[in-house]
């Protein structure tokens, strides 16, 4: 699986975003990490193959997730299910 | 013209008609239209820029764009899923709006993760996991894809027409509920 990395002055957590490449929410995530200068990796979902889409399937749902977009994972344990801003914050405590 | 502008004047059309709005913000409206044309390219069909498609007609019917979610996300949430449209106050810019729920039921989105050995011929689903109370009528017509887009639904209340496999959960025009909607039964006569 193709896991794209954007780098950042802040890499305190691990983040892992879960995106369709052509949505518009998920820009939007990507932005206000970027502008955030958060490190994070990405894997645009709908670029992928089958048996990544399984796989992905899993690692959302096993963390308790929703297969809605952008799902934004940070250290492997905190699902946010969403573009939303402040529970992103407190996840990456900014 | 390009596939973009096609795409926004079928919206605006679509908006208008169904007492709806699009979203005020130009940025993210572009963004939207932008992924609807590119969805359109991938799979032939304006698929939701928001979710993930299988690539099968008949298992995407119910998310390609104006999903049938659309008018009872708008009404209760202020917006459809992805935000390309929007109620009237939203539009206003007298209610923000943020990420909603999904509404789709969990086994139509499961569909599009490793559909691969499956036949593009889906089962009848219940939408019994809607917000709203299920609807046999509306199971009935999910089991015949085939006839998707040839129906039309009438309201009993106000008149309204509705193209589409079920009618909506309420009407965009008087907000009867999805119970006043019946069938309407569309012939040609050619006999001279």
């Amino acid at each position: 699986m193709k896991y794209t990395r954007v780098d950042g002055k802040n890499n305190k957590h691990k983040v892992l975003i879960y995106a369709i490449s052509t949505c518009a929410w998920c820009k939007m995530t990507k932005k206000f990490l970027n502008d955030s200068e958060i490190q994070y990796e990405y894997v645009d979902v709908d670029m992928t193959s089958d048996e990544d889409h399984e796989k992905i399937k899993q690692h959302i749902l096993n963390r308790g997730g929703e297969l809605s977009y952008p799902t934004i994972i940070v250290d492997d344990r905190v699902v946010i299910t969403g573009f939303r801003k402040d529970k992103i914050k407190e996840a990456l405590e900014i | 013209m390009t596939q973009s502008v096609i795409a926004r004047q079928r919206a605006e059309s679509d908006a208008r008609t169904n007492g709806c709005y699009l979203n005020p913000d130009k940025d993210f409206l572009d963004d939207l239209f932008q992924g609807i044309v590119k969805n359109e390219e991938r799979y032939g069909y304006p698929l939701c820029p928001c979710r993930l498609a299988t690539g099968k007609l008949d298992f995407d019917a119910d998310v390609i764009c104006p999903c049938i979610y659309r008018d009872i996300d708008v009404l209760e949430y202020g917006c459809c899923y992805c935000a390309l449209y929007v109620r009237k106050d939203v539009y206003e810019g007298k209610t923000t709006i943020g990420p909603i729920s999904e509404r789709r039921p969990k086994e139509l989105q499961i569909r599009a993760y490793g559909t691969a050995g499956q036949t593009a011929k889906p089962s009848p689903v219940s939408i019994g996991t809607l917000s709203e109370k299920p609807k046999e009528m509306a199971s009935e017509n999910l089991a015949q894809p085939t006839e998707v887009n040839r129906k039309a639904w009438y309201c009993r209340q106000c008149g309204y027409v509705s193209y589409r496999e079920i009618p909506p959960y309420i009407c965009p025009i008087c907000k009867a509920k999805q119970e006043m909607f019946a069938r309407l039964e569309i012939g040609a006569d050619f006999r001279g």
